[in-house]
């Protein structure tokens, strides 16, 4: 939670900084932000090669236990795409580009303006973060309605760090091990998901 | 794309061989960092692009639909694994 406001406060730090004027311009004009992103990559395959092994997980619970990332990964596609159709000014692509993102937002905004641009970038910074704060503020009544598995696959990438507080709380300490490999798996597909749509 | 795929596939190569070594500890606190000077990056060049900052409050309401859109529709995914694959005790 702490870190996603010092996140968040360093990119309104940003907009300020360049709305008043104070970034020199061979910053705006670089291309620094695309290798260090490569470099962000690198990190994020690091901690996947390294990381709890998740084969240990899938044989206590079984295979079924796959189909948590899948329902979320095809509920998120299919409501993007649904919503695609009532915004006509942005393509298909650009909507499950966003989308993608499975409340991932500091990952996905920065792919995705490096592929689609600002604009599409700050859409997509907006709609995660507002996806994770979703799951921290409603994750009692997504239980009620959808079940225990909701607040997990709502809560996207994010159910292995930020909202798996709120998924314990509400969901019960049984899902916690679900909700860390939901999370593993999701984050491990953000990158390649938001690639491949955005290059399409 | 392939730089993409390149640069986490070399990654997970690399956390793998080196999943033993005590470096590998700091890589979540460098990438915090990492992520950190990203997301200043982004909010310049947000700051600095007229098109976003004067579209500002459009760009939020599609953020919103989409948000609404994705979150809905792994609500109800929820729903269908819970009652197809977590009830049939």
């Amino acid at each position: 939670m702490k870190q996603s406001f010092l996140y968040l406060l360093l990119f309104f730090a940003g907009v300020l900084l360049a709305l008043w004027g104070l970034i020199p311009e061979t910053l705006l004009n670089s291309d620094i932000a695309t290798w260090v992103l490569y470099g962000l990559l690198f990190l994020v395959g690091i901690q996947i090669g390294s990381g709890r092994n998740m084969f240990a997980v899938l044989k206590r619970f079984g295979w079924k236990i796959l189909m948590i990332p899948l329902a979320t990964t095809a509920g998120t596609f299919g409501g993007v795409a649904l919503m695609s159709m009532i915004i006509p000014e942005r393509s298909l692509t650009d909507c499950l580009s966003v989308g993608a993102g499975f409340a991932y937002y500091s990952l996905s905004s920065i792919l995705i303006t490096e592929f689609r641009g600002t604009e599409l970038g700050t859409v997509a910074l907006l709609a995660n973060i507002m996806r994770e704060f979703s799951v921290l503020i409603l994750a009692p009544w997504m239980v009620k309605y959808f079940g225990k598995l909701a607040p997990i696959t709502a809560g996207g990438a994010t159910t292995m760090d930020t909202t798996l507080p709120v998924i314990t709380k509400y969901s019960g300490s049984d899902y916690v091990v679900i909700a860390l490999f939901h999370g593993i798996v999701i984050d491990f597909s953000v990158p390649l998901w938001v690639s491949f749509f955005s290059s399409l | 794309m392939t730089y993409i795929l390149l640069a986490i596939t070399a990654g997970i190569a690399a956390g793998y061989l080196c999943r033993r070594q005590t470096i590998v500890k700091y890589t979540g606190s460098l990438l915090s960092v990492v992520i950190m000077l990203l997301l200043f990056l982004l909010g310049i060049s947000v700051g600095s692009n007229n098109q976003v900052i004067n579209n500002f409050t459009a760009i939020g309401l599609d953020a919103f639909i989409l948000t609404a859109g994705g979150t809905l529709g792994s609500l109800f995914g929820a729903k269908w694994a819970y009652k197809k694959f977590f009830t049939t005790k």
